[in-house]
């Protein structure tokens, strides 16, 4: 090794060393857990740390409590909160974010700072903000009565959950949409339409395949963190009815005795992710490949 | 076809002011409820400062465990910052640097914890520190660990971005007129890369001060409360106007500390002959350039 291969290397040792400690050796003591085994009297996880004598029982049995037991519905549920709460994201974040890169003018300025506040206000802020409107005599509860709707938004409501994720969520998306429409080359889309392209068609050929990466980046950014959330759950509804993945985690590594349950949740969870994220980096270096073509 | 799509783009404003009203005036009407003179976080009663400080026992400038929430939150923040930066600058530095495969395999390991959801770091720490790093208990100590833990990416990217930006070009320079490599890095590069730390401690602040997930996985009860985590163990109860005036300090706390970045990197840049100025300040602070 050259002098300033030792330097660069001297530079960075400290930092990895601290993630090897703290990031990567976290995760091989959750597998320890995970495959350990259960003290009988305590019943509290005795982690095995030598790989070969790693037990697979109780990680067969919470699987099949996911494929045929009461753990299916956890997990059907999470899928299905996430994915609504994604599309309804979408919805309202690509609109905001298109306008904000294309139309805004001379407004922008202010718009960028209106839009980019909510980022930076703490997410259990803007969660009490909606616990106070949505509770029987806050504000939003009292105005919907007004037209005779009267419902406890506050009691185990999957529709008070799912619009929790996207008004928590949203901001997290549009900025980086923003960012990858801001940075597109919006002439080709204008040669598209006086080569005779309706603006559906220039959308469709010329728009999408260009924004396709980074949209799908952005995806990726709050589909993340909404799988693993358990906050917004627990402050909006804190009812069995609409228990997510990352309530059960939380119960049991935080509220039980049963931590190797928990343990085992958590694997499952970031099988789950690392198989929705090889996806994505797969489709994303097709799409590389294609603007090579 | 025109009056379709000048619809469509006359339709866009109408989205983006709605967007504008539907998430910030929730968060708004929390702040003016802080104000309010009664118990209720919901009915008002008119407009007083007794949850800020008027009420001697209840206000958040007197209720000893709302006091002793703010200094745990505010000590955590500005010593997980002071910890990461300069961890993070030198990753960034030595990680740019490095070749072959112990170069992919730092990078690898920097930005997985990007996409790992909290909810999993938290419970991996917590984990590791009741079962393996014993000595480590947990409080503020397995707090500042995991949030240092979980910030150091966020500054590796902030300061590769810049390193990016700046290039080889002015250490060779400095190379070529006789300065060692060491000299190169401390009198060339780093006072180049101040806009990069400015950024880190503003954003490792504002993250850390916010966090919920891995500061309450690791906390030891009613002593290391947060902010956040007494937000979030009162939100449900009964608790008073005193709860929004909390949670109104925790944002204040956090766009001050925002816009003395924004506006001490524009200056930077100013300064410096840089172009971008207030917006690429913005932009620097909110990650917009990756």
């Amino acid at each position: 090794m050259n002098k300033a291969a030792r330097l660069w290397a001297a530079l960075a040792a400290p930092g990895a060393f601290w993630l090897l400690f703290f990031f990567a050796v976290p995760f091989y003591a959750v597998a320890c857990v995970a495959f350990g085994s259960i003290d009988p009297i305590f019943r509290d996880a005795i982690p095995q740390w030598n790989p070969l004598h790693w037990s697979f029982s109780e990680f067969g049995a919470v699987f099949s409590s996911v494929t045929s037991g009461p753990l299916r519905g956890v997990f059907a549920r999470t899928i299905v909160y996430v994915v609504s709460a994604m599309i309804m994201s979408f919805a309202i974040g690509f609109p905001v974010a298109y306008y904000l890169a294309r139309h805004a003018g001379k407004r922008r300025m202010l718009l960028l700072l209106l839009i980019i506040a909510p980022f930076w206000v703490n997410y259990l802020m803007r969660m009490l903000a909606w616990v106070n409107l949505l509770s029987p005599s806050g504000l939003f509860s009292r105005f919907v009565g007004m037209f005779g709707i009267h419902y406890n938004w506050l009691d185990g409501s999957p529709i008070t959950v799912i619009l929790g994720l996207v008004y928590g969520y949203v901001p997290f998306l549009i900025l980086p949409l923003y960012a990858t429409l801001e940075r597109l080359d919006w002439r080709l889309v204008e040669a598209a339409r006086d080569l005779g392209a309706t603006s559906r068609q220039a959308f469709r050929v010329v728009t999408v395949p260009m924004a396709k990466a980074g949209v799908a980046a952005a995806a990726v950014l709050i589909a993340l963190p909404m799988f693993g959330d358990y906050y917004t759950n627990d402050l909006l509804s804190r009812s069995p009815k609409t228990e997510m993945l990352g309530n059960q985690i939380d119960y049991y590594i935080n509220n039980s005795s049963q931590p190797q349950r928990g343990a085992i949740l958590v694997i499952m969870l970031s099988t789950l992710l690392l198989i929705a994220l090889s996806w994505y980096l797969r489709s994303t270096s097709k799409i590389g490949k294609e603007r090579v073509r | 076809m025109t009056s379709v799509s000048t619809r469509r783009v006359k339709a866009l404003p109408v989205i983006i002011w709605g967007y504008i009203i539907w998430s910030l005036v929730p968060v708004v009407i929390a702040v003016i409820y802080s104000f309010n003179d009664g118990r209720s976080r919901t009915v008002w009663k008119g407009f007083s400062f007794r949850w800020w400080f008027g009420d001697k026992y209840a206000s958040v400038f007197h209720d000893p465990s709302m006091r002793h929430a703010i200094v745990n939150s505010l000590v955590l923040a500005v010593t997980t910052m002071l910890i990461v930066t300069p961890l993070g600058l030198a990753l960034a530095i030595g990680s740019h640097r490095m070749k072959g495969k112990s170069a992919a395999a730092v990078q690898g390991m920097t930005s997985v914890p990007l996409i790992t959801p909290e909810i999993v770091v938290g419970a991996a720490l917590l984990l590791t520190f009741t079962r393996l790093f014993s000595g480590i208990p947990l409080g503020y100590p397995a707090q500042l660990l995991g949030n240092v833990t979980f910030s150091v990416s966020a500054v590796v990217v902030i300061v590769r971005a810049r390193l990016v930006s700046i290039g080889s070009s002015f250490e060779e320079a400095a190379r070529d007129l006789g300065a060692t490599r060491f000299q190169a890095l401390r009198f060339v590069l780093m006072p180049m890369l101040w806009p990069s730390i400015m950024a880190s401690f503003v954003v490792v602040f504002a993250t850390v001060i916010d966090d919920f997930v891995i500061t309450s996985f690791l906390s030891a009860g009613v002593d290391s409360e947060t902010v956040p985590l007494r937000i979030y163990s009162s939100v449900k109860g009964g608790a008073t106007p005193a709860l929004n005036a909390l949670a109104t300090l925790l944002v204040l706390t956090t766009f001050t500390a925002l816009t003395i970045g924004v506006f001490g990197l524009s200056f930077w840049r100013k300064r410096h002959g840089e172009t971008g100025g207030f917006k690429a300040a913005l932009a620097d602070l909110t990650r917009m350039g990756e």
